[in-house]
């Protein structure tokens, strides 16, 4: 039964409150389960073999002698994956990824793979596999890989998105154009233009948990996986697609996860770690090394990005435009299409235009990492922005909020918002303490805007209720961040019970429908919204378990405060039965009592931040130490306010490491030279402040509850945010991400020279 | 793979004199068994030298300093006594890892580690440490700066190992610093780094030591840094003279960490901000 999603404004007992995750006792004590966790008899180490190389032809591949080494049960290559994906392109490139097919096309990309009875047989076997490679000129830059004297990485590319159809192979896969007005009018219109080019470093997600799993896959064509992940199901699909399973026959089982951000909703060795066990007729565990995370899974794009806008004396915004060119590693990918969308969705334009340029390079192929691509575009973006308001001597939040977007803009990128919260976070960060505070020497002061799409999807939620009262909840949302909490204390809202009565369990693949990866901050939007209506579906099995036994019809049975009670004069003498007392009944009154809902969520509300950030800059060094950072975010409504709350911290913390020190660093050969904590520089507890939070609650009308996904957006404004702030305190424009030491020393001499 | 605890400094130079294969010695292990597990190397045996009682040892006086083989790098800093006669040391010492990393680090394995961004090498040769080295023919006593040839080399036998370092006599107002520049607050490695030791006399310096480290192969001593501050009250003009020098001295490289130029310009830096803070350790005023 179709329920309604429009919010109502309703009351709230239980949703809104901080009480303790369920899971936290298991994380503390070391009980959870996380990828590398789980172990089968007779299991078999899985490892793989990795090119060294930017870019080579396999020529040859011998695995003659690590076949002959005793205690080796399986060798794979490309040979052993056919092709079954009936020419769907995409289907193939997640395959060629997983196992070359011929060609190396990046430093880590997967050539081999054994299985063996201990690790050490395993490495030995590696070594014993003799790879030809005949190197080809490979490229790693963005800006070089569109040149037309760079080495094509894949000659069937054509760019798509451009008419008449290029013949010609390119690196360029696609350019994507947003927009509406007349930019070149705009520009005509304005008194001042800021023209600006920027550039961003790659980043990897670098969740502590590397890739893990254990895979058992039979002669008979059925398996298991237990697998660290975002979405079992979705990995459930494209494992069977590439291997030719019925999707029935392959239960997929995700383990606790230590941080994904993105990187873990798409297959990197499960398939391998599956043929590896089919041809071994044993379960093989495979567990990424941290090199291997680096070099082969998916970090995001390095980009480089044109922004000019134009404004009025007055401060209006007259023409905005960007060109943005991404790379999406050595496969096809859209990012460069979501930084075109997202670039101006800040705000109210009447001419604007986004151009991206999605482009082929040597790298691994890029994933999604948390609001993937605003931040870059937001980094350009709020730069000019920042540098616009001074040439017009304005306030930079006075400005931002006279050409803030709004209910009725046109969106940038093609639709009309309804209620949206970037004004209301600019008001807040106009008036928060913070921008009183005084700035001393080297000391500088940023703030910039972010914007998310966020999705809701697909979703299948059960609720039971056992006989004694308590409800276990299934939902098939991986819970990346605190999401069994607030799935739980919405079932609780619903039945008008403890909290401590619901227990939230992530179901396997085959105990419920499909469920779409927990992705695009949909977790607790869209399970929420199959939570809330799964739970009204139990409350009418209640309500007519309670008719049954007053023998009353179940119009004049009402749930109210976690019980049903009997409405009108002629049922006065009937005493309210709880859930509990319900329960207890239920093998007697029809059996077991549950609510299920399906659901394709829907008008996921989109969502705004406003950060602000003071920093100091030692000017002989060029460190900087970021001094005080607020984050301020439109959650619709905090369903768990300390779990909204430390997404916005997350996201904060994520960005500063990347504007600061995170970067993918190549050398000349092509090869990735920072594959480890050491000099991939992830922030550490002692070189952060508190990051100060402010949640505002402006509902999305789309969910029941008014719910906006809070996971992503938080990410977003930090690199422009940090970017205005140094920028600030050394008197020089930064324009290049990460403002590592170096940089920002070098940004200064050259300042002042 | 062999693994052996031998109890005396005999027993454990006998072991590494008879192994064929590829022997290394354990004390703390934070760098062996990191280059292990990366597959960098693959040793047919390990001397775990922890269980020698006199390498555990951690002497403090007046009149000389020894840090056995085996001290972690947190004991050092828990000596206030070693921390108000050689600062720059203990906090070279106390910046390796983290402190996870400090209960088991060795300054001595920091040393034979042989790394040219080792945080302790340039406080120990600024301090004008000596290494004591056993091998089955005895003992031998060589300057710090002597054991480093280059990056992961150095002039150790293949037989023979460091049982301890120490500091020589502390006398009058004597003080050093030591100070790194590196991106991250900690958990990080050098980028660059400089010590100094002073000693002075009614706030002039007599006598001067300064050493760089990660802007050459091994750490660099800059003796003409030294000549600029010796007879001065670190006047700026003296400061001046000795970032001029050991800007000269840099030859370092361009890699993922820094860049020729940065080095060259943050060694004058670090080794400016380092003098100042020996100096007012040792008593001077400005």
């Amino acid at each position: 039964m179709p329920y309604e999603t429009d919010f109502t404004n309703q009351g709230f007992t239980k949703v809104g409150t901080r009480v303790n995750r369920p899971d936290g006792v298991d994380k503390v004590t070391g009980r959870a389960k996380y990828g590398a966790d789980a172990n089968a008899a007779g299991q078999l180490v899985g490892r793989v073999l990795r090119s060294p190389h930017a870019h080579a032809l396999i020529t040859k591949i011998d695995t003659s002698k690590a076949e002959k080494l005793p205690g080796v049960k399986a060798v794979l290559t490309s040979k052993d994956f056919p092709d079954l994906t009936g020419g769907n392109r995409g289907l193939m490139d997640i395959l060629e990824n997983c196992m070359a097919r011929g060609r190396a096309l990046y430093d880590g990309h997967a050539v081999a793979a054994v299985a063996a009875i201990d690790a050490d047989t395993a490495d030995k076997a590696l070594k014993l596999i003799k790879v030809t490679y005949k190197l080809l000129p490979h490229v790693t830059d963005v800006d070089e890989a569109m040149k037309p004297s760079a080495p094509i990485i894949h000659d069937w590319v054509r760019t798509a998105g451009v008419t008449p159809a290029p013949t010609a192979a390119s690196n360029v896969a696609q350019r994507s154009e947003f927009g509406h007005g007349d930019v070149e009018a705009g520009f005509e219109q304005a008194d001042v233009i800021i023209e600006k080019s920027f550039k961003t470093e790659q980043t990897h997600q670098g969740y502590i948990e590397p890739h893990a799993c254990l895979a058992t896959l039979g002669p008979d064509g059925s398996g298991e996986l237990w697998v660290t992940t975002q979405g079992h199901f979705t990995f459930r699909n494209v494992c069977a697609s590439l291997l030719g399973l019925d999707v029935a026959k392959l239960k997929v089982t995700s383990s606790e996860i230590g941080g994904g951000f993105g990187g873990k909703t798409h297959v990197w060795t499960e398939p391998v770690a599956l043929q590896l066990s089919r041809k071994a007729n044993r379960p093989v565990k495979l567990v990424m090394s941290r090199d291997e995370v680096f070099r082969a899974t998916g970090p995001t794009s390095s980009t480089s990005v044109d922004v000019k806008i134009g404004a009025k004396r007055n401060g209006k915004i007259t023409a905005a435009t960007a060109e943005l060119r991404y790379q999406s590693g050595a496969f096809p990918g859209m990012w460069a299409m979501f930084g075109a969308m997202t670039s101006f969705a800040c705000y109210d334009l009447k001419n604007v235009k986004s151009v991206g340029f999605d482009v082929l390079v040597n790298r691994p192929k890029v994933a999604a990492y948390r609001a993937p691509s605003a931040p870059m575009a937001a980094f350009a973006v709020e730069s000019v922005v920042d540098m616009l308001a001074a040439e017009l001597g304005m306030d930079a939040v006075d400005f931002r909020i006279k050409n803030a977007a709004k209910k009725g803009t046109k969106a940038s990128y093609g639709p009309v918002y309804g209620p949206i919260g970037i004004g209301p976070t600019l008001d807040a960060v106009k008036n928060h303490p913070h921008m009183k505070r005084k700035l001393g020497k080297n000391q500088g002061r940023g703030v910039a805007c972010g914007f998310w799409f966020n999705f809701g999807g697909q979703t299948c939620t059960d609720l039971n209720i056992g006989v004694d009262g308590s409800v276990n909840l299934t939902v098939g949302t991986v819970d990346v961040g605190g999401s069994r909490a607030s799935l739980a204390l919405i079932a609780a809202e619903e039945l008008g019970i403890d909290y401590d009565q619901v227990r939230v369990t992530i179901g396997d693949t085959n105990s419920l429908g499909h469920n779409d990866t927990t992705e695009g901050s949909r977790g607790t939007f869209s399970s929420g919204m199959a939570t809330i209506f799964a739970a009204r579906n139990a409350v009418e099995v209640l309500r007519q378990r309670a008719a049954a036994t007053w023998d009353i019809p179940v119009e004049q049975v009402v749930w109210e405060a976690g019980e049903a009670r009997a409405k009108g004069k002629q049922n006065n003498n009937l005493p309210p039965l709880s859930l509990k007392e319900i329960a207890a009944k239920s093998p007697r009154t029809g059996g077991p009592i549950a609510g299920h809902n399906e659901v394709v969520a829907d008008g996921a509300g989109v969502s705004f931040a406003s950060h602000m950030c003071d920093v100091e800059v030692d000017p002989e060094t060029g460190a900087t130490k970021i001094l005080r950072y607020t984050v301020v975010q439109d959650a619709g409504k905090a369903i768990h306010p300390d779990y909204v709350e430390g997404q916005f911290q997350g996201g904060a913390v994520q960005g500063i490491g990347w504007a600061l020190n995170e970067e993918y660093i190549y050398g000349d050969d092509g090869r990735l030279q920072n594959a480890g904590f050491l000099d991939y520089r992830i922030p550490v507890c002692s070189d952060l402040p508190f990051i100060d939070t402010q949640i505002l609650e402006i509902p999305n009308p789309n969910h029941p509850y008014g719910v906006r996904g809070v996971g992503e957006t938080s990410i977003v404004p930090p690199l422009a945010a940090i970017g205005n702030a140094v920028s600030n305190a050394v008197g020089v424009r930064m324009t290049h991400v990460p403002m590592s030491p170096p940089r920002i020393l070098k940004a200064i001499e050259d300042g002042q020279a | 793979m062999r693994f052996e605890s031998p109890t005396t400094t005999k027993a454990a130079a006998t072991l590494l004199g008879s192994e064929s294969g590829v022997a290394h010695v354990l004390a703390g292990g934070t760098d062996l068994l990191v280059r292990m597990k990366m597959g960098a190397i693959e040793p047919d045996l390990i001397v775990d030298i922890k269980r020698i009682e006199s390498l555990r040892t951690l002497k403090v006086a007046a009149a000389g300093v020894q840090i056995g083989a085996a001290v972690p790098a947190v004991r050092l800093g828990e000596s206030d006594k070693l921390r108000s006669l050689w600062p720059g040391v203990v906090e070279a010492a106390n910046l390796i890892g983290s402190d996870q990393i400090q209960g088991r680090c060795t300054v001595v394995g920091n040393l034979c580690n042989a790394s040219p961004a080792a945080d302790s090498v340039p406080a120990l040769i600024a301090a004008g440490a000596k290494a004591l080295i056993v091998g089955p023919k005895g003992k031998r006593r060589v300057a710090v700066e002597k054991v480093v040839l280059g990056p992961g080399r150095t002039s150790l036998a293949r037989d023979e190992f460091i049982e301890a370092v120490v500091l020589p006599a502390r006398t009058g107002k004597s003080a050093d610093a030591y100070l790194r520049f590196t991106p991250r607050t900690e958990m990080d490695i050098a980028v660059v780094s400089a010590a100094v030791n002073l000693t002075l006399s009614r706030g002039v310096v007599q006598s001067a030591k300064v050493v760089l480290g990660a802007v050459a192969p091994t750490a660099v001593i800059v003796p003409a840094a030294a000549k600029a501050l010796i007879g001065t009250k670190l006047d700026d003009a003296a400061l001046d003279k000795m970032v001029a020098a050991c800007r000269a001295a840099c030859n370092p490289i361009d890699d993922k960490r820094g860049t020729i130029e940065y080095r060259t310009k943050v060694a004058g830096v670090m080794a400016r901000r380092a003098a100042l803070s020996a100096y007012e350790r040792a008593g001077g005023s400005k």
